[in-house]
């Protein structure tokens, strides 16, 4: 089960000497026990929340669960999640890659501070993330008469939960792009601009090129977070069943509602996405992790 | 700026501002500018009522107590994944990151079910649950010990909010320190031996003190995200106002019952922190990088 | 103190890296493991520190079985190539480290822990930095950290890994001397890995030529640039030439012609003669090994000429005074003065 240096032994041979620990390892037993440790410490905490939700979801057999998904719901859950998704992904991609172009590629003033004002959202509570839009579009503040005249619904409604969205998962691709693209320098960038071509074409042909695997990687986390946010949504989207809520959302009104096994079934799709992000993430990692840059940072 | 043959700076600086001030700075901004339109005394109210400052304590405490036994485990967990080979390694090594994929709704109604009185891990500490009774079973045990019997109700209690806390925390002190440890010399480890000294004071006097700056990081992440957390912990604290209700679950209490005022002034309460605690990790990333020349 | 290292063998899942090496080294004695990448020098230095286990063998300290105790036990001071020194900690509490860390019995109390460090630096050269952090010092500043450091828990042994590959040229040289001087002083057992041969021909009382995990040879550094027992330590030490010759009635040949040098009681056969470019004596008559220049290069005071011997393109380089007036084509006769033969 453990390393040991692979010592060959013939007969021919003196007998081999005391063989001491070495000194950059512990004890077989203090090993064993710590791993033991971490072992347990993941299954309760990690491992088995996990088994539960799906566990949940089919305690009440097959039928049961996929009856949960034609209610309708469930359905218009899984459609609104998809869509918020579709559009705050896409919006934060754009952003990401012209932030890190900007901050990866040019020294100018101020460029750390730009780097931490990108990363807050990270920073602030989803709950303040969701407020935030309520107190800019809410019916109680400034614009709120004017939107109401005009007909323009913000919160409560489809346009807040996708503003939310992008909010909580703002930093997620320029966090992954800037270092990636620090570590490449601009060598690449300027050699074809040498040779003649285009910014366009400097972009997409060498630059893209490059980070592409990080980008998709960027792209992979910022969709499962916006796919899963709970806090923010909740605030912005006034839980009307059947046309504000997401996924996240349906469960928890299915869970107050007792309805556990429901609750419990549009988990389960979530879970599922999460697993196929980690899975995913982790094929990206082992096999182009040098062409990730913040593989351990998040 | 640096003379660069490069073009688009112009436009990418500019498009990345422009997004950055509509979608993040100017709402953070509307928000504190509301906080300011309520006269001081009311501020002043608001943040000392009995019920903010209860929900500001549970919030602090349990999130200083979640990211205190993250660090713990954490630093055991980088441990075994960066010193030791088991099977299951790299699973275990992917499954750390779940935490930051799971949606915390999901995570939150797991947990809630996993450590309820009935569930299979709150049942462990049930009176007359299984791990009581077998222990009542050991008769051999001395001092009496056979008669120890947990009565520990995790869920819709502040034992839930720290369950939920420690999951979505999980990951920040162990992906902060896996790198560092990874990329510890073992001739540093080799020279404390060569000089005497024991495994364990070369643990603690020569690894450990190379590792602070990143435990320290991994802290500050873990308890800034533990503060701000919702999802996850609404589901299984219970939410009993003064015992188990946590500041932003009373934002959004606040702006149910429409007193944007009092939630303005929590929320900006929390943002100050949350501030407070980027600078902070900032400080400590730049004196790592002045004393040990890398975080 | 004695170092013996009896027949140790040492496996790296099954690449042996050290093939049944057997060395004694001389109470007081500043002696260098010399060799390329992979022959095992640092592997037998780690062994004799604890730091790695021998597969089979002993390795004895005095009169008593080093191969018994753990690392920890076996006191020996250890310099490593990239120094270790702990970034965490003062120039001050690096070198206090080894005697701080001992059990309460032998604990030395504060004030002479910190009298003995201070002690140290000063044999060091290092007074007056002992609150710097090692970030703060320069490369040279660093090695005298790590040697203070290993000193200070009063070796049995002193072992140092390459302790100067890190330096620039003339800082090393300098390093050299006074790495001499401390031993002369201090008077430790000191065992050192260098691959630099200069290096260890200056430093060293003896040295020991190692290669594929074997000793090829130990001698001083007379006895191993004059002597050299194979042909591998006469191309790793030194500059050399091999001609293939056959020797016949205790006389070497090249081809047809005599050289006129004696091999007496070697047997009839083929051979690879090996002489140092600097060996050699210009002969005016006589048999004698004769070639025309077909290079030649500056080396420091002389002129090394590459000559092109016999019809079948042997070559071999001797040293020319730098005014001599061989030019391209120029035909010279020499005989070496120092050789040896090893079978081809």
């Amino acid at each position: 089960m453990f390393e040991r240096e692979g010592a060959v032994y013939d007969s021919r041979r003196p007998i081999a000497p005391h063989q001491h620990l070495r000194p950059t390892t512990e004890r077989a037993w203090v090993k064993v026990l710590l791993i033991s440790i971490a072992l347990i410490y993941m299954l309760a905490i990690v491992v088995l929340p996990l088994i539960q939700v799906f566990f949940e979801a089919f305690r009440k057999g097959f039928d049961t669960y996929f009856a949960s998904f034609e209610d309708r719901g469930a359905q218009t859950a899984i459609q609104l999640t998809l869509t918020v998704a579709a559009i705050a992904v896409p919006l934060n991609l754009v952003f990401g890659v012209a932030a890190s172009w900007a901050v990866a590629k040019f020294e100018f003033w101020g460029k750390s501070f730009l780097i931490t004002l990108i990363d807050l959202p990270f920073s602030v509570s989803p709950v303040v993330s969701g407020m935030v839009y309520v107190l800019l579009f809410g019916a109680q503040s400034a614009l709120g008469p004017w939107l109401k005249a005009n007909d323009i619904e913000i919160i409560f409604a489809v346009p807040g939960i996708v503003l939310a969205t992008v909010f909580v998962t703002f930093p997620f691709i320029a966090r992954e792009l800037i270092p990636l693209m620090q570590a490449q320098g601009n060598t690449d960038e300027e050699a074809a601009i040498s040779l003649g071509a285009s910014g366009w074409q400097t972009f997409w042909r060498v630059t893209l090129p490059n980070i592409k695997w990080g980008l998709l990687y960027g792209v992979l986390l910022c969709n499962a977070r916006a796919m899963g946010e709970f806090g923010a949504v909740s605030v912005v989207s006034g839980h009307i069943r059947g046309q504000t809520t997401t996924m996240p959302l349906e469960i928890e009104i299915l869970y107050n509602e007792y309805n556990f096994t429901g609750a419990f079934a549009v988990a389960s799709l979530l879970a599922m996405l999460a697993l196929l992000t980690l899975v995913f993430k982790s094929l990206l990692e082992w096999r182009y992790g040098d062409e990730l840059a913040g593989t351990r940072r998040h | 700026m640096r003379p660069s043959v490069i073009p688009g700076f112009g436009l990418s600086l500019g498009y990345t501002l422009t997004w950055l001030s509509l979608i993040v700075l100017i709402p953070i901004i509307g928000l504190f500018l509301k906080a300011a339109q309520v006269p001081l005394d009311e501020i002043v109210k608001i943040a000392t009522a009995a019920r903010t400052w209860h929900a500001l304590e549970v919030s602090f405490g349990s999130s200083l107590i979640a990211a205190l036994v993250n660090v713990v485990f954490g630093v055991l967990i980088a441990w075994v994944l960066v010193r030791y080979k088991f099977p299951g390694k790299r699973l275990l090594d992917a499954i750390v990151d779940l935490p930051f994929a799971l949606p915390t709704a999901v995570a939150g109604i797991a947990l809630s079910a996993l450590y309820a009185k009935k569930g299979w891990v709150g049942s462990l500490f049930t009176p007359g649950g299984p791990l009581n009774e077998w222990i009542a079973a050991q008769t051999w045990l001395p001092f009496g010990l056979s008669s120890f019997q947990f009565d520990w109700k995790i869920a819709y209690t502040p034992s839930g909010i720290v369950i939920a806390l420690i999951f979505i925390g999980l990951p920040f002190v162990v992906r902060t320190v896996q790198p560092v440890l990874e990329e510890f010399e073992a001739e540093l480890e080799e020279a404390a031996a060569t000089l005497g000294a024991n495994r364990l004071q070369t643990i603690t006097q020569v690894i450990l003190p190379r590792l602070t700056p990143a435990i320290l990081t991994g802290f500050a992440l873990a308890f800034a995200r533990a503060v701000g957390e919702y999802g996850s912990v609404i589901f299984i604290a219970g939410n009993i106002p003064g015992v188990s209700e946590i500041a932003p679950l009373l934002i959004v209490i606040k702006l149910e019952e429409f007193d944007q005022a009092g939630a303005a002034v929590i929320a900006g309460i929390m943002l100050l922190i949350a501030f407070a605690m980027l600078l902070v990790i900032n400080l400590i990333q730049a004196w790592a990088r002045r004393r040990f020349g890398d975080v | 103190m004695e170092i013996r290292v009896e027949n140790v063998i040492k496996e790296f899942s099954r690449y042996p890296a050290l093939d049944n090496v057997s060395l004694g080294v001389r109470s007081g004695e500043l002696i260098a493991l010399l060799g390329p990448s992979g022959s095992g020098k640092t592997t037998l230095l780690r062994l004799i520190a604890g730091l790695e286990n021998p597969t089979a063998g002993r390795i004895f300290f005095g009169e008593e079985d080093a191969s018994q105790k753990t690392v920890q036990e076996r006191n020996v001071g250890f310099v490593f190539q990239a120094y270790a020194l702990f970034r965490n900690m003062t120039v001050l509490e690096n070198v206090s480290f080894g005697l701080k860390v001992r059990p309460r019995a032998t604990r030395p109390p504060k004030s002479e822990i910190r009298r003995r460090a201070l002690e140290l630096l000063d044999l060091v050269q290092l007074n007056g930095l002992e609150k710097r952090y090692p970030q703060q010092l320069s490369g040279g500043q660093r090695q005298r950290v790590a040697l203070a450091r290993a000193l200070a828990i009063e070796p049995r042994v002193l072992l140092l890994d390459e302790p100067f590959g890190a330096l620039d040229a003339q800082v090393r040289k300098e390093l050299r001397k006074w790495l001499r001087e401390i031993h002369d002083r201090t008077g430790h057992t000191t065992v050192f890995v260098t691959h630099d041969q200069e290096e260890a021909l200056e430093l060293a009382d003896r040295l020991v030529v190692m290669s594929r995990g074997k000793i090829e040879q130990v001698g001083t550094p007379d006895e191993v640039y004059d002597k050299p027992n194979s042909p591998f330590v006469f191309d790793f030490i030194g500059e050399s030439s091999a001609l293939p010759v056959t020797v016949q009635g205790g006389e070497v040949w090249l081809g047809d012609r005599a050289l006129g040098l004696r091999a007496e009681g070697t047997a009839p056969g083929s051979y690879r003669l090996y002489f140092r470019p600097h060996d050699v004596d210009l002969v005016d008559d006589g048999p004698a090994l004769v070639g025309v220049v077909a290079g030649a290069r500056r080396v420091a005071g002389l002129r090394r000429v590459e000559l092109e011997i016999g019809g079948d393109g042997a070559r071999a380089e001797i040293d020319l005074p730098h005014d001599h007036p061989a030019g391209e084509r120029t035909r010279i006769a020499f005989r070496p003065r120092l050789w040896s033969l090893f079978p081809a």
